[in-house]
């Protein structure tokens, strides 16, 4: 937390409170200091519970200690009602954890969303991920009002204004500007397919410093759009971070695919999963074998791994990949 | 109207031959008719940009028009009224993840933007639209922006 004024509040050192300022970052987190360092970073992300129970976000984050440098905090995912982002990165933070504070624009207008910003930043968050977000009638409120003011690049340049001229949109200025670690998403595999390598130069010209994937399950697809960001120079300009994920069965695999719009999944990982005797373990296996496919690609940074109610193997699937090298992200237990 | 839209994508680059021959005369033209006239005819001018913009390209009147620079598309049809679009979640159909009957207004746009001279233009960064500006006319505030030298953010 930043009580950084003695007289008002004494300076109280816990695992949350922000490293010291180092040139040429952006943030005081640990996130962009592992990225910066050049190492492969893995991230995952936590559905925030059904609950008003601070426990039930740490025994959810506890599943990734030691294998992951950032956390997710989705907003209101699939448009459907959730304990808020904000909350869980200020929860995770005050312990220690690196959690990246994703904002939907679906939910709040640009008023909201700054003063969202400013609070989390006041909280200690660091990492924030500019998000459109799924329409309202994805979710659990389809009745709802979608607001959808700003969009995701409209929020990357909102967040680099008040971090870098420290002042709102209107202009009014900021008594301290929110440091944080800006980052927004990219679906490779969406038609126009061309258009795919222009999207993510406008967000990295819009602010984004690390990009989180859709998930990636079509390598040669990944690597052609890879190496068309190395020859345009955008992978030393941004972080990318390969979403990969475990697919439960065939079965699970065809519905997302026909079900959730941007989920694209080539037909042989399908006959893959349904040729297995043991489809879960296949799904783990892909996912292993994803992640060090990744790694092999030129500038990919990192991987983002996305178990949507099979967390649990998270911790497994990553020491199997061996993309660690070996090395331990940090968690409370250990330090 | 939606034929129509379609229409202004397929040709997007004819379009764009018209717009950058009319767009100058009409604008002229509203500030010759301002000095005469003053405000008065204000209301007709939104009028006829309104129905002439809604029939060419479903336009929405938000105030803030960026046609040239998205392909002659209107993003204000895409139901996140994304400004740089498309998003994450376009079908493999090229269709609207929220309508799925429809085909995505930045799959259009990106179609559009590809036959016209100034393509790269879609690679421009739009924010958000100014909501103060819903339903006005975006002629006459380009009109009086570039009369006063003000550096225009913003097309007709």
């Amino acid at each position: 937390m930043r009580r950084e004024n003695p007289t008002i509040h004494p300076p109280v050192e816990h695992p949350g409170s922000p490293l010291p300022e180092e040139a040429g970052h952006r943030s005081r987190g640990r996130f962009e200091r592992v990225l910066r360092a050049g190492d492969f970073a893995v991230t995952s992300e936590i559905a925030p519970p059904d609950s008003s129970d601070a426990d039930e976000v740490y025994l959810r984050a506890q599943l990734f200690d030691g294998v992951c440098d950032a956390i997710n905090a989705t907003d209101g995912s699939g448009a459907n009602c959730h304990m808020s982002s904000v909350a869980v990165c200020a929860l995770l933070t005050h312990v220690g954890y690196s959690p990246i504070l994703q904002i939907s624009c679906r939910d709040k207008n640009r008023i909201a969303i700054q003063g969202d910003i400013l609070g989390a930043a006041a909280l200690g968050v660091c990492n924030v991920l500019a998000l459109s977000g799924d329409d309202v009638s994805a979710g659990d409120h389809p009745e709802a009002k979608p607001v959808f003011d700003l969009d995701s690049i409209s929020l990357l340049t909102t967040i680099k204004t008040m971090r870098d001229e420290q002042r709102f949109l209107s202009g009014r200025k900021l008594d301290r500007a929110p440091k944080m670690f800006a980052g927004s998403s990219i679906n490779p595999f969406v038609p126009p397919v061309h258009n795919r390598i222009t999207q993510l130069e406008k967000k990295i010209n819009a602010g984004a410093e690390f990009i989180q994937t859709q998930y990636c399950f079509d390598m040669p697809m990944l690597k052609e759009m890879m190496s068309q960001a190395v020859d345009k120079g955008l992978t030393e300009r941004a972080f990318i971070l390969a979403g990969v994920g475990t697919l439960a069965s065939a079965k699970t695999a065809r519905w997302l695919r026909a079900n959730v719009p941007g989920v694209h999944i080539p037909d042989e990982i399908i006959a893959r999963l349904e040729g297995a005797e043991n489809q879960k373990a296949e799904g783990q296996k892909i996912c292993v074998e994803l992640m060090q496919q990744c790694k092999e690609i030129e500038g990919i940074h990192g991987v983002h791994v996305m178990a949507y109610r099979q967390e649990q193997f998270v911790a497994e699937m990553v020491k199997e990949s061996g993309v660690l090298d070996g090395r331990l992200c940090w968690a409370p237990e250990q330090h | 109207m939606i034929q129509l839209r379609h229409f202004a994508t397929r040709h997007a680059r004819a379009y764009e031959i018209v717009y950058n021959a009319s767009s100058p005369v009409i604008l002229a033209g509203i500030r010759v008719m301002q000095k005469v006239f003053g405000n008065r005819l204000d209301g007709v001018f939104t009028w006829f940009e309104k129905h002439s913009k809604g029939l060419l390209f479903d336009c929405q009147m938000c105030g803030n028009c960026v046609l040239s620079s998205t392909g002659m598309t209107c993003p204000m049809n895409c139901p996140k009224t994304i400004r740089n679009g498309p998003c994450g979640g376009v079908r493999e159909n090229g269709h609207c993840e929220v309508k799925p009957d429809m085909k995505c207004v930045w799959v259009e746009a990106w179609s559009g933007s590809q036959k016209m001279k100034h393509s790269s233009k879609i690679e421009t960064v739009q924010f958000a639209p100014n909501y103060q500006h819903k339903g006005s006319s975006a002629w006459i505030r380009l009109a009086n922006e570039q009369g006063i030298g003000v550096e225009v953010q913003h097309e007709a």
